[in-house]
């Protein structure tokens, strides 16, 4: 029954020709643009390349478990989808463990290809496995958070304002929650709020990992609590109708 | 069941029977929709209780949805969704389910199986409401305007396939608000306005408590009528109601029918399209509520 709607959730993730410019080539092109031209973006001391990976990793999950979970969840409410399978057999801890599962499968497809572009770009990551079970906590603390995050901010609001604030953290998130560009390059008076956001926890706990420091706490920790207070929020507010 | 102040439904009481279809009738705002959705699972009761196949559907929700199909209003499926897409998804949530594609052709959903939910005709999307609602074998249905929308030969499978259900020991229950509907399918009917039964019983019944039956006739204008009247059975009375238009009312039988008939011929009358009225469900709807039933 899981199985069943995590397939059908994947299948109409991938079939949405918005989410996955979000999702795929939007990160991409962060990627090859980022790397490949010099001087657009100041991300500070050592190989672009090594900086910017993680980074991107980061917005792929970004764009997945928050942006896509909230505003295919708004209008699966709006159009009676929630309302539907309220009245099937599928539990309410199945039909989120569907959505987790669906969300997890594009993430890996997301972070299998922006991993080998970025290997083929000259990504090259430091701490071997352990690194990477590291790297894979993060990601699975920081899919956790956003997607709870996500779930709340389509539980509070309607479909069409939940796409827009969805879509608006997002770029917010892009431009100014230290994804793409490391934290040590925000002015030193903000930093410790930047380290606070979602995305500057995931991303900057990822840049951690695979330069070696090991898997870092005080990023979990983060990711941890806004994993708590989505999910507050989100049992909360959620509205099946 | 109330919405801030206002009585959605109010003092609402009474058991439908197994095995049999049962149309909840009543005008946009009655209150079906919230009933339907309380037996659902959907609302809790402010007041009272509600029991759907012995169990509550609010606390044993776990228990009656393998057992109970519902179709909504509207919607209710993924907008970039296939038909078979969707139907066998419904089915996989379902432990015996019908066979998809022999449902898919029985609802002559056929040609749009790879249509995506968005792209169907209104008609084509109740009927994969409809689909989904019995794809899971359920003893119990409800149906929430099966047929708002649908072509008349659409309608008919429809009602079809609903009398097949019934045949078949389910247990149907519906919202309509179409007469016609009730009338043709359910075994009960329930009216209801503001929240509240004002009728209930089988077709027959309901069309008729109270109402003397009818016969209309033309002929030639101004005939006798004193002398008709007192032609006829007792309880029998006859009024011309436009020039030339005759209407009897009381308890039709073969009799009356010879009577009159008998009566027109000694005085070489011609009675043109005569016919027994009998009394529609809407127009007992009209005389219980003061008003028409259709928006």
């Amino acid at each position: 029954m899981v199985l069943a709607q995590a397939r059908i959730e994947t299948r109409l993730l991938l079939r949405n020709g918005e989410q996955l410019v979000l999702a795929l080539v939007l990160p991409l092109l962060v990627l090859v643009i980022g790397a490949t031209t010099g001087n657009l973006l100041d991300l500070g001391p050592g190989r672009r390349i090594d900086i910017l990976a993680p980074g991107v990793l980061a917005l792929a999950v970004l764009s997945t478990s928050f942006t896509s979970v909230a505003i295919a969840t708004g209008f699966e409410r709006r159009y009676g989808v929630l309302k539907r399978l309220g009245a099937t057999p599928l539990p309410r801890h199945g039909l989120l463990a569907g959505k987790t599962l669906a969300v997890m499968a594009v993430e890996s497809v997301q972070v299998l290809l922006v991993g080998l572009v970025s290997l083929m770009l000259g990504w090259a990551p430091v701490g071997g496995p352990a690194a990477v079970v590291a790297g894979l906590i993060v990601l699975l603390l920081g899919t956790a958070a956003f997607t709870a995050l996500g779930l709340a901010l389509a539980g509070s609001l309607r479909a069409e304002a939940t796409l827009a604030l969805a879509n608006l953290v997002y770029v917010l998130l892009l431009v100014g929650g230290a994804v793409i560009v490391p934290l040590a390059r925000y002015p030193q008076t903000i930093q410790p709020l930047v380290a606070l956001l979602p995305s500057g926890a995931l991303a900057q706990g990822l840049r951690d990992v695979s330069a070696g420091a090991g898997v870092p706490f005080a990023a979990c920790m983060v990711l941890l609590a806004w994993c708590a207070v989505g999910g507050l929020v989100a049992a909360r507010t959620f509205r099946w109708e | 069941m109330r919405y801030g102040e206002v009585a959605a439904v109010d003092t609402l009481s009474t058991q439908l029977p197994a095995s049999q279809v049962t149309a909840v009738v009543g005008p946009n705002g009655a209150g079906k929709t919230t009933t339907l959705e309380t037996c659902e699972g959907f609302r809790r009761p402010q007041a009272g209780t509600v029991r759907v196949l012995g169990l509550d559907p609010a606390r044993d929700a776990a228990k009656l949805r393998p057992r109970v199909g519902v179709m909504l209003q509207s919607g209710g499926a993924w907008t970039g969704c296939r038909v078979h897409e969707a139907l066998r998804h419904a089915a996989a949530l379902h432990a015996h389910p019908l066979d998809v594609d022999a449902l898919v052709e029985r609802l002559g959903l056929g040609s749009c199986g790879s249509t995506s939910y968005r792209r169907l005709s209104g008609g084509q999307q109740q009927r994969l409401g409809l689909a989904m609602a019995i794809v899971g074998r359920p003893e119990l249905v409800f149906l929430d305007e099966p047929t708002a929308g649908l072509d008349p030969q659409a309608r008919r499978m429809t009602w079809e396939l609903v009398r097949e259900l019934r045949d078949g020991g389910v247990t149907v229950v519906l919202a309509t608000h179409f007469l016609d509907e009730a009338e043709q399918l359910a075994d009960r009917v329930i009216v209801i306005d503001h929240g509240r039964i004002i009728a209930a019983g089988s077709p027959g019944e309901l069309t008729a408590t109270g109402a003397e039956n009818t016969v209309r006739f033309t002929a030639v204008a101004g005939l006798d009528m004193h002398d008709l009247r007192s032609a006829l059975p007792a309880g029998c009375t006859v009024q011309e109601v436009t020039p030339g238009g005759y209407l009897v009312t009381g308890p039709v039988d073969p009799a009356l029918i010879a009577t009159l008939t008998a009566w027109c011929a000694a005085r070489g009358v011609l009675a043109q399209s005569l016919a027994v009225e009998r009394r529609s469900l809407e127009d007992v709807f009209i005389e219980l509520t003061g008003r028409e039933l259709r928006p």
